[in-house]
């Protein structure tokens, strides 16, 4: 059976102010110009993967659509490779755009659990919050037993490549002067606490 | 000298205007005048709603009889809106018109301020200033200067000419300057125009052949003006006259040299095909050339360049002798009173955006390409195909390529939707080709120009509405191979597409030309930011600038069609007609003069003079000036080391008590 | 000629043959490296999606760092965090908030960072500093008949294009060209890899791959050029799952500096060239001393 569904929005559905507070990240401003050209998405090389393509969450966020834009996988899918921002005829930086809504995303819990590219994300700022840097086969294992670790099975053979050239290590990186970083992180930033878990 | 003010009393008459609510908004005007009132000399301080109304002009004049006022003082808008207005009240009253000083109080006051109290005090310290000066004016009286009828036009395109027929047809006398070797401009290398879709030259050429016949047209093509001199109604210019090697006067256009020069073949990018087609040194830039005379480029032509030619060119003319090869550049120069400059645009250079392959991908072209291509006279003969001699299964046009972009130019270059669409009209014809046209906006607001949309889209056009990303050469699905690909995102449908064509369009904008920026300074214009030349005023005048006597019109001044060209070259020949007929304007008497009697002889203003009014009387051993040649800029008052240089309007004292008054107040 | 160097997390890591390959070819080169001190992890895409303070903070810590060690040039050869490094610096010197957070976190630290860092990629020292005429010297053995794609990725030369064009770089090509390879015409240069989609969201991550090696292979090239050690390694270590989702598509990616190191003689085993999944074709025999 074919599946209806109504859709329209009505004006209780945007969060008025959503739009400005983007905008005032530093860089954003600029959002303000956009014609809706369609630049952005044209040269976005994962816009076909995106349920609202990097030109609609524009819109949608200078429209003030929060909810529609935090819980779309846009910004996840994002890779920041900048093509956008050099390509903009409005020199609209949209690839930080994406990342404060990645920021807002995070900080409000505003994404499906499990979901793997936000978890890499927490834990990423974790590792390097304890030892100040990144052990990248730690890091992967970690995500997997988060997400999907039928997944981390899944790649045993890539597993095996690693160790055979020799570029699986699992001791931990880490810096001296660690208890000193994490103390400038925490005295930085919104919170200056940790992200919230997923809703 | 300044004697008023020592010999009879002074009485003052300030009146401050409301301005409606443009200043009453921000200034207390009542508390004011009030102020103003208390100061000595004023007889009379008034608010008032609205000065430059006739009541308003009335009240100066009835204040002037009844109060026995002789200085008058009104603190309102800029003095470029009404001090020639006030000036005028003042006179009717029977005061000098020169006794008057204008204060701005509302775009350098009120307009400018959010603080009802620091703009009420400003407009207090500057009604103060003007107070204190106006006491210092004395009588002056403007003087005629008489306006040469003549009229001279810089540039052959289609507003040139019109400019140029305009003004011969009412008797007056033209000199029409053009820098190429044929007058016609962008418009002869059109096919046909939009949204009538007349064939350019059958329209242009009528009037390119009554520019050289015109009995009041002196028509100098292969020219260019090299220097400006003079003011309104007086201007002295130079124009430099290029060799074309051919006697212009003998030439009969028959272009048997061109065939019987030594290249057998053409050999340089012919620049009237836009670069698509190659021709001689010696040519013919195209059929219906105004003046239909032949042309030798002196880079490329080997006996002007070595002097080793076997000369065949003389030897095909040898019933009419009319190839000269001792023609030397010539300095010409003119009298005109006015000058209309309508210098064009150039096209924005494709390859500043590498993304749309243009100079890389070979069938990639502009749209004033593909405009040669369409046409009949052009490279292929109107066959519209790729370079391989192919022809097109899909087009593709691009909208925009370089225009309403931050990283390129800011500006809508207002044509290229329309042309694109007319292009793609006549693809269509010639073709039978897929055409789709890649756009962010259609523009088409002209007369005729929404329905040539809807011819458009009922001729089976395609229109996706998505900003091109890029052109490329690799393909992802079986259809591409060997195409190029337009990858989009169609943002009407919802998706991103990629569309492979056999030939891509772009509609490349229009940009000031490269000298611009020279010539507006050989003209004493200014440009706006984006380096087209500046009008007065953008929607009170158009054509003018801020220099009396030079008007601009077409392109020069901002991208438009020829519809809007054609109207601002009558525009500005009118205005020109005007002054022409009137035979005089009215100067202000802003002038410098020598106090003799101060002066040394040190001759330090004479090279100062931007106007050269300023010569050196070896006789008396003093510097002279010539007031009829004086702009009142107030260099050489400034500089001269003894302050022997007096200044009409701005004598020391004026301006010394100006300053006085602003400062006490604050 | 002396540099400070951040080696960034992954060329101690997945990364490794990027270092492996770069120390000896800058010291054959004359060019001494100091590794920054107690360098941390400049925080990659990865912290400016939580908190765009905690990233400038993050990023601060190392210039701040790197100029107290000295004046030179810090060296820093992996995108991401050249990337990361040079806007922060931007963003520190724009936008006034921003420098206040990153002042007072280092403050706490007793570090301050004045701004005088220039954060550079070995590309731009080589052909800037060190120039193509010295580095044409070292080359004993040219890499004649080697086909090479330059893969340059997104992050040297987007947002910030300082020393090469966006849209059409040529630094490497021409590097690449100085060692005696024929560098292949490939119009894919800039595009992006998938980065670390290629992990999380692989049907949109790898495809982004695929269509890296599918396009290399179809110009003809025996391997691919790159600067970027994920760039390497999505190009590298997936061409099994690739295979199975699109098809065929097997060339093998190494570093810019592993084929430096080829033409200036050093063995394959120094220059970390095992580590490859899918192993180098060996160069074509070298044609007689002409």
């Amino acid at each position: 059976m074919m599946r209806i569904e109504r859709t329209i929005k009505y004006e209780g559905d945007r969060v008025r102010g959503f739009g400005k507070e983007v905008m005032g990240v530093p860089g954003c401003e600029q959002l303000w110009s956009c014609i809706q050209c369609g630049t952005c998405s044209g040269t976005c090389p994962l816009s076909i993967y995106m349920d609202f393509s990097p030109r609609q969450v524009m819109a949608l966020v200078r429209a003030d659509f929060k909810n529609e834009v935090l819980r779309s996988h846009t910004v996840w899918l994002c890779a920041s490779c900048y093509a956008c921002t050099t390509e903009c005829p409005r020199q609209i930086r949209i690839t930080d755009i994406m990342y404060a809504l990645k920021q807002r995303a995070i900080q409000e819990g505003i994404y499906p659990r499990r979901f793997p590219i936000p978890v890499l994300a927490k834990e990423f700022y974790e590792m390097v919050r304890r030892q100040g840097r990144i052990t990248e086969m730690l890091l992967v294992i970690r995500l997997f037993l988060k997400t999907d670790w039928f997944a981390a099975l899944g790649s045993w053979r890539l597993g095996i490549g690693m160790m055979r050239t020799g570029r699986f290590e699992l001791r931990p990186e880490h810096i001296e002067r660690r208890a000193e970083l994490a103390g400038m992180l925490d005295s930085a930033g919104a919170e200056g606490g940790k992200p919230k878990e997923a809703a | 000298m300044n004697t008023n003010h020592k010999n009879g009393e002074v009485r003052i008459g300030f009146y401050i205007c409301h301005c409606g609510h443009n200043i009453a908004g921000m200034v207390d005007c009542p508390a004011v005048a009030q102020f103003i009132a208390k100061l000595p000399g004023v007889a009379v301080s008034r608010d008032y709603k609205y000065m430059c109304s006739d009541p308003g002009q009335e009240l100066i004049q009835q204040d002037i009889r009844e109060h026995k006022l002789n200085r008058i003082v009104v603190a309102s808008c800029s003095p470029l809106l009404h001090e020639h207005t006030f000036r005028n009240a003042v006179a009717a009253g029977g005061l000098n018109p020169f006794f008057f000083q204008m204060v701005n109080i509302r775009e350098h006051d009120s307009w400018v301020h959010t603080d009802r109290a620091e703009a009420t005090a400003k407009a207090k310290a500057l009604a103060h200033a003007a107070v204190s000066r106006v006491r210092f004016h004395r009588a002056l009286e403007t003087t005629r200067v008489s306006i040469n009828p003549d009229v001279l036009v810089v540039g052959g395109g289609i507003a040139g000419i019109h400019a140029a027929l305009t003004v011969a047809n009412s008797g007056k006398k033209v000199f029409l300057v053009e820098r190429d070797p044929s007058i016609g401009g962008h418009m002869a290398q059109f096919d046909k125009t939009f949204p009538t879709l007349d064939c350019a030259a059958c329209i242009l050429t009528p009037k390119m052949s009554a520019v050289r016949s015109h009995e009041n047209i002196t028509l100098w093509t292969y020219s260019e003006v090299v220097k400006v001199e003079g003011y309104v109604g007086n201007y002295k210019v130079t124009v430099k006259r290029r060799p074309r090697y051919v006697n212009e006067d003998l030439c009969a256009g028959c272009m048997e040299c061109i065939t019987a020069c030594v290249f057998k073949e053409g050999k340089f990018p012919d620049e009237f095909n836009a670069g698509l087609s190659k021709r001689k040194p010696i040519y013919i830039p195209f059929a219906q050339a105004v003046p239909p005379v032949v042309v030798i480029d002196p880079e490329r032509c080997l006996q002007v360049r070595t002097g080793k030619c076997k000369k065949t060119c003389i030897e095909a003319c040898a019933d009419r002798h009319a190839m000269d090869f001792s023609q030397k550049e010539e300095l010409v120069e003119i009298q005109v009173g006015n000058i209309i400059v309508a210098t064009g645009f150039k096209l924005f250079d494709a390859k500043r955006i590498p993304q749309y392959g243009y100079g890389q991908f070979p069938n990639v072209v502009t749209a004033l390409e593909l405009e040669r291509l369409v046409n009949s006279s052009g490279p292929t003969a109107g066959e519209i195909v790729l370079r391989d001699g192919r022809r097109p299964k899909s087009v593709g046009m691009i909208l925009c390529v370089g225009s309403r972009d931050v990283k390129t130019n800011r500006w809508c270059s207002r044509t290229c939707c329309m042309h694109s669409m007319k292009l793609a009209q006549l693809v269509r014809e010639h073709t039978d080709a897929d055409v789709t046209v890649f756009y962010m906006d259609i523009r088409a607001p002209g007369k005729g120009y929404e329905e040539f949309y809807d011819k458009s889209l009922k001729e089976g056009i395609q229109f996706v509405r998505g900003r091109v990303a890029e052109v490329t050469d690799w393909a992802m699905a079986p259809e591409e191979e060997g195409k190029m690909v337009i990858r989009v995102e169609d943002t009407l449908a919802g998706f991103v597409r990629r569309i492979p064509v056999d030939m891509i369009v772009l509609a490349a904008g229009m940009e000031p030309q490269a000298d611009a920026q020279a010539v507006r300074r050989m003209f004493n214009m200014s440009c706006g930011t984006e380096g087209w030349f500046l009008e007065k005023h953008p929607k009170l005048a158009p054509v003018s600038t801020f220099t009396d006597g030079v008007f601009i019109a077409g392109c020069c001044q901002g991208p438009k069609d020829i519809p809007d060209s054609v109207a601002q070259a009558g525009a500005a020949a009118a205005e020109a007609m005007a002054l022409a007929d009137k035979g005089y304007i009215e100067q202000e008497p802003n002038t410098a003069y020598i106090i003799e009697a101060d002066c040394s002889g040190c001759k330090s203003c004479v090279p100062l003079c931007p106007y050269t009014a300023i010569t050196f009387d070896e006789a008396k051993q003093k510097a002279q000036i010539n007031g009829a040649l004086c702009k009142g800029c107030g260099t050489c008052v400034a500089s001269c080391p003894s302050g022997s240089i007096g200044q009409n309007l701005f004598e020391d004292e004026e301006i010394f008590s100006e300053i006085e008054g602003v400062l006490a107040y604050v | 000629m002396k540099y400070s160097y951040f080696p960034g997390c992954s060329l101690k890591g997945l990364g490794r043959s990027y270092e492996e390959s770069l120390l000896p070819v800058m010291k054959h080169l004359g060019v001494e490296l100091t590794e920054l001190n107690d360098w941390n992890c400049c925080g990659a895409t990865a912290y400016m999606s939580v908190d765009e303070g905690k990233a400038a903070v993050l990023a601060a810590r190392n210039l701040a760092i790197a100029e107290q060690a000295g004046p030179e040039d810090l060296m820093t050869p992996c995108s991401a965090c050249y990337l990361v490094l040079n806007k922060t610096k931007h963003n520190i010197a724009d936008y006034p908030a921003i420098n206040a957070t990153v002042q007072r976190a280092l403050g706490s630290a007793r570090l301050a960072y004045r701004g005088s860092v220039k954060v550079r990629h070995p590309l731009d020292m080589l052909i800037n500093d060190v120039g193509l005429d010295v580095i044409k010297e070292k080359v004993v053995r040219p890499l004649k008949g080697l086909k090479v794609a330059p893969y340059y990725g997104c992050q040297i030369v987007r947002p910030y294009a300082t020393f090469d064009d966006a849209w059409n770089p040529t630094t490497m090509d021409r590097l690449l060209a100085t060692l005696g390879a024929e560098v292949v015409h490939y119009p894919l240069k800039t595009k992006c890899c998938g980065g670390s989609l290629t992990g999380t969201v692989p049907e949109a991550g790898l495809r982004l791959t695929y269509i890296l090696l599918k396009e290399a292979v179809r110009r003809g090239a025996d391997v691919i050029a790159t600067t970027c050690p994920l760039c390497q390694f999505n190009l590298d270590a997936y061409h099994d799952q690739i295979n199975q989702r699109w098809g065929p598509a097997r060339i093998a990616t190494v570093y810019f500096t592993q084929l430096m190191g080829l033409a200036f003689g050093m063995p394959a085993e120094q220059l970390g060239l095992k580590r490859n999944f899918i192993p180098m074709k060996p160069l074509p025999a070298p044609l007689s001393k002409v």
